[in-house]
């Protein structure tokens, strides 16, 4: 790896992304409106008894580690099906660029426009809906920027898997949506089946709701939410070796 | 010197079909190479194997005086896919400074590759509105742009119009004269005698490989296109000769 490549590398996708006003300005006003959306949907619904959180804070919080979960792992799938399909990734491992120059490229340059994304939803979330959370709001949005990471690591993985765009964007059911159901949010993870929670279990999802649920719950960051922290970073370490693996300097 | 590629007994599969059958040649340093063959003959196949990219089967390709694909020779080998592949969601010179700066070389080296093909008025167009003609001489520079020891060329000047398939011919010779080897594939045979040697290749099959002179010579006619369809002709008759002589004749 060499810092001078990956920075050009990590310049070079976010410029593509600037290029493209219109899905830059989905990604950060599509989250708004679908939280926009929730508060209403849940604004004459009575109070939880005995200080609860409120539905909508409920929701919403993790809402906010939802969104760059999605759509970065969407766009990942995307930009590096169009590497492969384009030709520039056989000409990139033709150049000094290592694999983990590119990998990590995507990594950083998506996971700042997770952060954004999630930074414009917990201002909104925050000072329009009056979101309450006991912690605080810098460390909901560094979540949720570990959450774009995640998801731009398994979009590399899954990216080499797909021929077509069609088929790229069949991955999101499969590998989003089940953690989605999954995490807790829905059914409390220990409220769930047994073999439901020994899935959920293997999720990295769910650790990321859980570190926003505890971020939520406690005014200074707990021991299981740096332990849900580390095992998301650690999900994503893994799926970036697994995706280094699909990237062959030589094929057929 | 040592040659800038040496290929030996180069076997290449290619979904379950053999498309090179053991490619001896040797192409000297300083020299602009042609590699010329119609369409599916094996050109982009022989190429990725220099560059590395190919799997091969048997047989050897050194490059520089390593073996193909090496890592030190990603510095110092450039290689343009027959297919542009720039980023459309980039504008050329865009895309020239990010390979620029992968080669480790600067802004000034990334404009001056581009005004080298040509495209100095449209360096701030995106690549996705250019022409099919312009996208591949964006291609080209940033293969350019590291100023590589070889270069790899497949089918650089195709849909290019005269004037600028002229410039970029006599580009390439400036290269070589700087001791730059290059490595050019066409499937038009009167790009042939702007080459300073010939590699011609048909059905994955080396059948001639040496000057334009020479082989003019061999074939006994002025016209290069001419004297392929003869070596081609005496190939063949040759091939069914040792077919013959096996025993097994119809
Ligand atoms: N990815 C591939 N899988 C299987 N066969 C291929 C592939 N690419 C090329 N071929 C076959 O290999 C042969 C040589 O192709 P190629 O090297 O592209 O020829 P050329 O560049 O001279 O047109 C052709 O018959 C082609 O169909
Ligand atoms: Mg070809």
């Amino acid at each position: 790896m060499n810092p001078r490549i990956l920075a050009v590398t990590t310049g070079r996708i976010l410029r593509q992304l600037r290029h493209d006003r219109r899905t830059v300005a989905l990604l950060l006003v599509v989250p708004a409106l679908l939280l926009t959306l929730v508060y209403y949907m849940y604004a004459d619904q009575p109070a939880p008894p005995g200080g609860a959180p409120s539905t909508f804070d409920r929701i919403a919080l993790v809402m906010l580690g939802f969104f760059p979960f999605i759509v970065m792992f969407l766009v990942t799938s995307i930009a590096m099906l169009r590497e492969r399909t384009t030709g520039t990734l056989e000409r990139l491992l033709t150049t000094p660029l290592a694999k983990a120059d590119l990998l990590f490229g995507y990594g950083i340059a998506f996971g700042l426009a997770g952060a954004a994304q999630a930074a414009v939803a917990a201002a909104v979330a925050y000072w329009l809906f009056d979101l309450e959370t006991a912690g605080g709001s810098g460390l909901v949005i560094m979540i949720a920027a570990l959450n774009a990471v995640l998801a731009v690591a398994l979009g590399l993985f899954c990216s080499a898997f797909a021929r077509t765009e069609f088929q790229a964007v069949q991955f999101m059911p499969v590998v989003v949506a089940p953690q989605l159901l999954l995490c807790g949010l829905f059914v409390p993870r220990d409220e769930m089946a047994g073999w439901l929670q020994a899935i959920s279990d293997v999720l990295p999802l769910s650790y990321a709701v859980e570190a926003l649920q505890e971020v939520g719950a406690h005014a200074e960051p707990t021991g299981t939410m740096w332990r849900d922290v580390a095992v998301v970073a650690g999900a994503a370490v893994l799926a970036l070796v697994l995706a280094a693996a699909t990237l062959r300097r030589r094929s057929g | 010197m040592e040659d800038a590629i040496v290929l030996r007994d180069l076997v290449v599969d290619r979904g379950r079909r053999r498309v090179l059958h053991g490619i001896s040649c040797a192409v000297p340093r300083g020299v602009v190479a042609g590699l010329l063959g119609p369409s599916g003959s094996g050109k982009t196949t022989l190429m990725r194997a220099v560059v590395g990219v190919q799997v091969v089967a048997g047989g050897t390709a050194t490059v520089l005086g390593r073996p193909a694909g090496s890592a030190d020779l990603r510095r110092r080998v450039g290689y343009l896919t027959q297919a542009p592949s720039v980023y459309a969601d980039l504008t050329v010179r865009e895309n020239a400074r990010y390979f620029a700066a992968l080669h480790g070389r600067g802004r000034a080296d990334a404009d001056r590759a581009v005004a080298d093909v040509g495209l100095g008025a449209a360096a701030g167009q995106l690549v996705g509105t250019l022409s099919g003609g312009q996208r591949s001489r964006a291609s080209l520079a940033c293969a350019l742009v590291g100023e590589p020891e070889l270069i790899v060329l497949d089918e650089p000047t195709v849909g290019q119009d005269p004037v600028l398939r002229a410039e970029l011919w006599s580009r390439f010779h400036e290269l070589a004269a700087a001791g730059v080897t290059l490595l050019v594939s066409s499937h038009v045979m009167d790009e042939a005698a702007r080459c300073d040697r010939l590699l011609l290749i048909r059905e994955g099959r080396l059948i001639a490989d040496d000057t334009p002179d020479a082989v003019r010579a061999a074939a006994g006619v002025a016209d290069l296109d001419e004297a392929f369809l003869r070596l081609i002709r005496a190939n063949e008759a040759s091939a069914a000769v040792a077919a013959g002589a096996g025993g097994e004749s119809s």
